[in-house]
């Protein structure tokens, strides 16, 4: 069953997650991949103000291809999000509340989830077609000159994605793989 | 005395063009076939939902022509040449990036080539230059073969120096290892291509060179056919499953590649390939 939800994300909505829990996401989301993400955290370090609110919002760590005269966006699938894992602490720290990616997050990611109620959300890795459809609207709100890693605003209805981590320390890709593990005589 | 063949390099400018496009929006009906018949020995349902979603992925990059994944990688591209062919019209290597600036920039891919990779990480602006690889065969033609390659399962791939005396388990448990390791980070089912012996970077090639095979295709070599199943029963019972959230297919399929050793060494390259394994060729 699938659970419909709108972003900016509350602290009772992240209190109401849990691993495993299936999500299709509707509002505005924002990219960023590893580019951007340096250049967020070296504002955060000289105290400067960052480009976008982040209270409240979801990051797409997702580095579009171009799109085609006519179309929103190109392909736009999730990389991996285990790149981010050195800024993101400091982002949820400011009020981020989600993140979507593919591929697992560090014990300190996950720690950050907990102390800032917080969830870690993953979107099918290798679907940026599919998910391409899901998007009705992008603009480059910083960083222009990076190219696919600007900051885009994106606003997405029915964004299909999958809780990973919860604010509880439950994490889906440890208990799914716990489940289908096998022994195998050698 | 065999009569010299005088190909332009023009036309595998355009080759390798018309083949970035091609196999970053069609999925190889070895592929599609694969998932179809996944979903039905998958036992997890979230992992048969993702398997659903990549089928209906390819399904609307063929019919959209968007890209399967906007990770459309580095350009890896095979040259098979005859020796019996001489290029003619300019330097092979620049057809070559001609032919992937055109393809990623007229195809609307992404440019993901970064120049000073450990300092500025500044785009190249076109995706070049190709990751080229030549070999002379017999023969008047050129095979031309492009892999766009996406950097999330290239950064799982492992290159090991093992010890001699680690023997057949230490390396099946040094690949099992590296397929462990990545978890859902590769975009999981992947294709474990694999290099045994060789040198340093011939082992890395066999590994990259291995990917090319078909899909469900048996090694014409029994004992290396009986190493693939091994290898391939051990990493699905990791229970990594589609993308990662648990199940029992991990892997699509698992290719050997292998070459003698040195005395001293034995060398094993594991080259992960996430799902969205793209490949297209074309003899000139």
């Amino acid at each position: 069953m699938e659970r419909r939800l709108s972003t900016p994300l509350s602290d009772a909505v992240v209190e109401s997650l849990r691993a495993g829990d299936r999500v299709l996401l509707n509002g505005v989301i924002y990219t960023a991949r590893d580019a951007a993400h340096k250049r967020l955290v070296e504002l955060i370090e000289k105290g400067e103000a960052l480009p976008i609110d982040l209270l409240g919002q979801v990051i797409y760590f997702v580095g579009p291809t171009p799109p085609k005269p006519g179309q929103v966006i190109g392909s736009a699938g999730p990389t991996t999000s285990g790149r981010m894992d050195a800024y993101s602490p400091r982002l949820l720290d400011l009020g981020l509340k989600g993140m979507i990616g593919k591929g697992s997050r560090s014990e300190a990611v996950k720690e950050a989830l907990k102390r800032n109620k917080a969830v870690y959300f993953a979107a099918t890795g290798g679907a940026g077609a599919l998910l391409a459809q899901r998007i009705v609207a992008s603009r480059v709100v910083a960083y222009e000159d990076l190219g696919p890693e600007a900051i885009h605003e994106l606003e997405v209805v029915d964004f299909p994605v999958v809780v990973i981590n919860d604010m509880y320390g439950g994490d889906l890709y440890v208990e799914g793989r716990k489940k289908y593990e096998r022994k195998v005589a050698c | 005395m065999t009569a010299v063949r005088e190909l332009h390099v023009a036309r595998i400018t355009e080759a390798v063009a018309e083949l970035s496009v091609r196999a970053c929006t069609e999925l190889g009906d070895d592929l599609v076939a694969f998932f179809r018949q996944a979903i039905t020995r998958e036992e997890s349902e979230t992992g048969r939902d993702v398997l659903a979603q990549l089928l209906e992925n390819a399904e609307l990059a063929r019919r959209t022509g968007v890209p399967l994944c906007q990770d459309t990688g580095l350009a890896v591209v095979f040259l098979e040449i005859g020796q019996d062919v001489h290029l003619v019209g300019g330097s092979l290597e620049q057809a070559v990036d001609e032919g992937v600036r055109r393809g990623y920039t007229e195809g609307y891919l992404r440019k993901s080539a970064v120049a000073d990779p450990i300092g500025a990480r500044k785009n190249t602006g076109d995706n070049t230059p190709a990751m080229l690889h030549t070999r002379i065969v017999p023969g008047d033609k050129v095979r031309v073969i492009v892999v766009p390659k996406g950097g999330g399962a290239e950064n799982m791939s492992a290159l090991g120096m093992l010890k001699p005396s680690q023997g057949r388990e230490g390396a099946i448990d040094f690949i099992v290892e590296t397929v462990s390791k990545a978890g859902p980070n590769p975009c999981p089912p992947v294709i474990v291509g694999v290099g045994l012996g060789g040198t340093f970077e011939k082992a890395a090639y066999l590994a990259k060179h291995a990917l090319l095979r078909e899909v469900g295709s048996t090694n014409p070599d029994p004992r290396l056919a009986e190493l693939e199943d091994e290898i391939e029963r051990r990493c699905n019972a990791l229970g990594i499953g589609p993308a990662g959230l648990g199940g029992t297919v991990t892997v699509i399929d698992v290719f050997v590649e292998e070459l003698p050793a040195h005395i001293a060494s034995m060398p094993v390259a594991v080259n992960i390939q996430c799902h969205s394994a793209r490949h297209k060729e074309v003899v000139l």
